[in-house]
């Protein structure tokens, strides 16, 4: 626990099944210095008026900017090892893809909407020290134009968001899509974080997106059924399974993924809202016994006697 | 040449004679970026596309076979090598290995694969003229057309060039007439152009000619029933004076059997970087079951004789892909030599391939016989499910087997190693003699006791490494001074010596691989790696032994034979080291990691 201030335990969440206590320090205000801040608003405009720029309403054309978030996130086959009194994750060794949600179904939606000449520019955006280059020009490899390194380590959404949001609002973008969540951390929040620090609207899990006119149709999963929302762009999407269908980079995207420009911007430093103190593995599974269904007695039996549930 | 120039580059079959420094050998942890996003691409494509329809693969579903060649066209997968000019990507020969190795694990998908990006692209890329291949070169590379080859006929086989598949000028000179019976044709079925050898009305050699699948009198026998690549298209393609243009000619007249032989040699070291990656998809599947399956009580994986099967399938599949991208490497810098020495680049690629025709067929043979190997005791790990066809075990065994058959056969391709090797030195190009006969001036010396050396992490193996070239030299040298014309004949002593090739030149390429390696990454981190070099080096000193020891029995006798036996055993002489504790080490880094992992 840090520096004696007020903490609390916000989440249990699983880096590929493996617990993680993490705080937060509740003091720190969401919209920390950003709204405020004149490097987020560009010639001193609110950054909603950029975007609607962007929508060539008149001639009825879209002139679209998409922005993607891209986060690595190890190999969903990765032994996880922690180290240093279970305070970090061993990296040695350690196979990093992009995260799913934001490779298979963010980045392919954004490439459909160029190949359909709904979008004219797609960029790609992560955060991470120089070692995650691999992976940004992997999905440079899948679609994008130009891609965005965020130099700085981070494993807050909070912080995460701060850094996307300080970049895109300088840029303008008319829809800002991320995956539901990165696969190592489950925090999901990132998408919803981004948004609010750039006073965009926002639709989380997304599964399905079609653009009509200058709004965003969203479909959602929800209880028993599902919603159709619509939204005027510019807006911040989250999504999941169902929005596009997992490609394969081919030879043209691999060899185009070099010449691509992957911009490096050294960000404003800002804290962490959360930190991570200790990674649990979850307790190793217990073998199946498989149970003949001719013989329910037995079943009965172990139920009763070894998974004492009966 | 000049022999006193210092350090040229290595050329094909000097391995036995010359030192290779670890810095000048490619090894597979040294693949950039972007190669490992060519291999992703490839290994997704695998599991996407094929891995889940091998069962529709193999009941040669209609149509499908030829949409997964589309497919993979699209990604771009059937152009890696064919210059850009003709729709390709222009990659480099490693490169091309690494699609081949990543695809290899794909069943009869991979076969259809080779086969068109091999001998179906390949006769008319390195030998059309240019009408040629801009006709057919770009939908070949883009997958649009597909691509077979026909030179095997039923009397014609490893003999191809005495095939009786001819072709005559038509009355009015626009045509070939080619009538004649083809066998064992890959892709026949779904194959757009086929490369075909006849020979011209009574030539002695072969031509080839491009004959597309419309052209008239060409017709296609049903589908082989085989052992295993069922879902590869294998049919009888006849021609019925197949009315073929004259400008289909490929290259001159007669010199299709010089095509076919250069085919050959690029078709013979990617079958080997095929195989190898076929040996890691099958060891993935041993390590996984094994670690799965338990038996009183525990995962079969924790059981030494398990142990040792995983072990010994890596360090086999290790050491023949450590050969395979060291002769790649090689053959792509004695290609970029002859351009930048102003050969045109087609010709380039096949003087440099053909520079290394002998590694090419000692990779054949070797990485199909490890595949062999690693599938049947990948069977054997499976136990019960692997015997059985609801297991991939029975697809892997089967499918492994022809492996040892196409491409030249692993005798012919034995035969071969050998004859390219004292063909070579008989037209001087190889100097083996200098060589042989110091190794027999040591033989009537004192032994070199050599303790004063200091020792380092591979001084050991590298010594054992120059010894197996002795011993070579020994036992070639005394075939030849003692059989000299009788030599050709005596196949067995052909193949004790291509065997003692074989395990030397994959020996030296692990050795060097490792070396380098120890070098980038430090010692610690390949204790697995030095642990199965010296598994597989200590191996291979018995088998060179047995070998060695069977050629000399066959033809040396008395006092001479007694004298190259204690060479022979010399020069085979290894330290003792604990190989049984060196294999668990190997297999504990695989059932930890769950999967091949080196």
């Amino acid at each position: 626990m840090r520096g004696g201030a007020k903490e609390r335990v916000i989440a249990g969440v699983c880096l590929c099944c493996m617990l993680i206590k993490a705080e937060t320090h509740p003091s720190t205000p969401l919209k920390r210095g950003i709204a405020q801040s004149p490097a987020f608003y560009v010639n001193g405009n609110n950054p909603l008026a950029y975007f609607s720029n962007n929508i060539n309403l008149k001639n009825k054309i879209l002139i679209m900017k998409i922005l993607v978030c891209i986060s690595q996130v190890p190999d969903t086959s990765t032994k996880i090892v922690l180290k240093n009194n279970n305070t970090s994750v061993n990296s040695d060794g350690v196979t990093y893809v992009i995260n799913p949600y934001d490779e298979w179904y963010a980045l392919i939606r954004a490439i459909e909407l160029k190949e359909s000449g709904i979008a004219t520019e797609i960029h790609l955006i992560t955060v991470g020290k120089a070692d995650v280059e691999p992976v940004i020009r992997k999905a440079l490899a899948l679609g994008g134009d130009e891609a965005i390194r965020i130099d700085a380590e981070s494993n807050d959404p909070y912080e995460t968001a701060h850094y996307i949001a300080e970049y895109a609002a300088g840029v303008g973008y008319d829809l800002i899509l991320c995956g539901k969540e990165s696969i190592d951390y489950n925090n999901g929040t990132t998408g919803a974080m981004l948004a609010e620090l750039l006073d965009l609207d926002y639709i989380g899990f997304a599964t399905g997106i079609s653009i009509e006119a200058n709004a965003a149709v969203v479909n959602r999963e929800i209880e028993g059924g599902e919603e159709t929302d619509a939204c005027n762009l510019p807006l911040v999407i989250s999504c999941q399974k169902g929005v596009a269908e997992a490609r394969i980079p081919n030879m043209r995207g691999i060899m185009a993924a070099r010449t691509r420009p992957l911009k490096v911007i050294t960000p404003s430093g800002i804290a962490a809202v959360t930190e991570i103190l200790s990674y649990e593995l979850p307790p190793a599974k217990a073998g199946i016994k498989l149970v003949s269904p001719d013989d329910m007695d037995e079943l009965v039996e172990l139920l009763h006697t070894e998974a004492k549930v009966i | 040449m000049n022999a006193t120039e210092p350090m040229k580059a290595i050329k094909g079959g000097e391995f036995l004679i010359r030192e290779t420094s670890a810095e000048s050998v490619f090894i597979p942890e040294e693949w950039n970026e972007e190669q490992l996003m060519i291999a992703e691409t490839c290994t997704n494509f695998l599991a996407q596309q094929v891995t889940p329809n091998l069962q529709r693969i193999d009941e040669q579903e209609e149509g499908l076979m030829r949409h997964l060649m589309d497919e993979a066209g699209a990604l771009g997968l059937l152009g890696i090598s064919v210059p850009e000019e003709y729709g390709g990507f222009g990659k480099d020969f490693k490169t091309a290995m690494l699609v081949t190795e990543k695809l290899g694990a794909g069943h009869s998908f991979s076969v259809a694969f080779s086969a068109h990006t091999g001998i179906g692209t390949l006769p008319i890329l390195y030998y059309g003229n240019d009408a040629q291949k801009q006709k057919y070169v770009p939908k070949l590379a883009s997958g649009e057309w597909k691509g077979a080859y026909c030179l095997t006929e039923p009397a014609a086989g490893s003999d191809a060039n005495s095939g009786k598949t001819r072709a005559k000028l038509s009355a009015d000179g626009k045509y070939y007439l080619i009538t004649g019976q083809k066998m064992w044709i890959t892709n026949a079925g779904f194959a757009d152009v086929f490369t075909v050898f006849a020979k011209i009305d009574d030539d002695e050699n072969l031509s080839a000619f491009i004959v597309e699948k419309d052209f008239e009198g060409l017709s296609l026998n049903t589908e082989e029933h085989k052992m295993g690549i069922k879902g590869s298209s294998t049919r009888q393609v006849f021609f019925n004076d197949c009315k073929v243009p004259v400008e289909n000619l490929l290259s001159e007249r007669q010199n299709g059997f010089k095509i076919a032989v250069n085919i050959l040699n690029l078709g013979r070291i990617k079958l080997g970087g095929g195989t190898v990656g076929a040996s890691k998809d099958v060891i993935t599947s041993s390590v996984r079951y094994a670690n799965e399956r338990e038996q009183f009580g525990r995962a079969i994986s924790k059981y030494g004789a398990i142990k040792y099967k995983l072990a010994e399938q890596a360090i086999r599949t290790y050491a023949a892909e450590s050969a395979v991208y060291r002769a790649s490497q090689n053959m792509e810098e004695a290609t970029e030599m002859l351009i930048a020495s102003g050969i045109d680049e087609n010709k380039a690629k096949l003087k440099g391939t053909e520079q290394f025709a002998i590694e090419a067929a000692i990779l054949k043979v070797h990485a199909s016989e490890v595949l062999d190997y690693v599938t049947d005791e990948g069977v054997q790990i499976y136990g019960g499910m692997g015997y059985s066809a609801e297991a991939p075990m029975d697809r892997s065994y089967r499918d492994s087997r022809i492996n040892r058959i196409f491409e030249g056969t692993n005798e012919i391709n034995r035969l071969l190693t050998v004859d390219m090797m004292l063909k070579r030195a008989m037209k001087g190009e190889l100097d083996l003699m200098g060589p042989a006969q110091k190794v027999a001036g040591e033989l009537v010396s004192i032994p070199d006791f050599g303790a004063a050396e200091e020792e380092g992490l591979f001084t050991k193996e590298k010594k054992y490494i120059a010894n197996f070239k002795k011993a070579i030299l020994m036992v070639a040298g005394a075939a030849v001074q003692k059989l000299m014309m009788q030599l050709s004949k005596e196949q067995e002593v052909l193949m004790n010596l291509a065997d003692m090739l074989i395990e030397l030149y994959v020996s030296e390429s692990l050795q060097l691989r490792v070396e380098k390696l120890v070098g980038l990454r430090g010692e610690e981190a390949c204790k697995e790696q030095l642990d199965m070099m010296r598994v597989y080096i200590n191996d291979a000193a018995e088998h060179i032994a047995k070998s060695g020891k069977e050629a000399l029995n066959s033809f040396a006798e008395g006092d001479e034979r007694r004298m190259m036996l204690m060479g022979l055993k010399r020069f085979t002489k290894t330290e003792d080291i604990n190989t049984t504790q060196a294999r668990r080490n190997v297999a504990a880094k695989l059932i930890s990691e769950n999967k091949y992992c080196f």
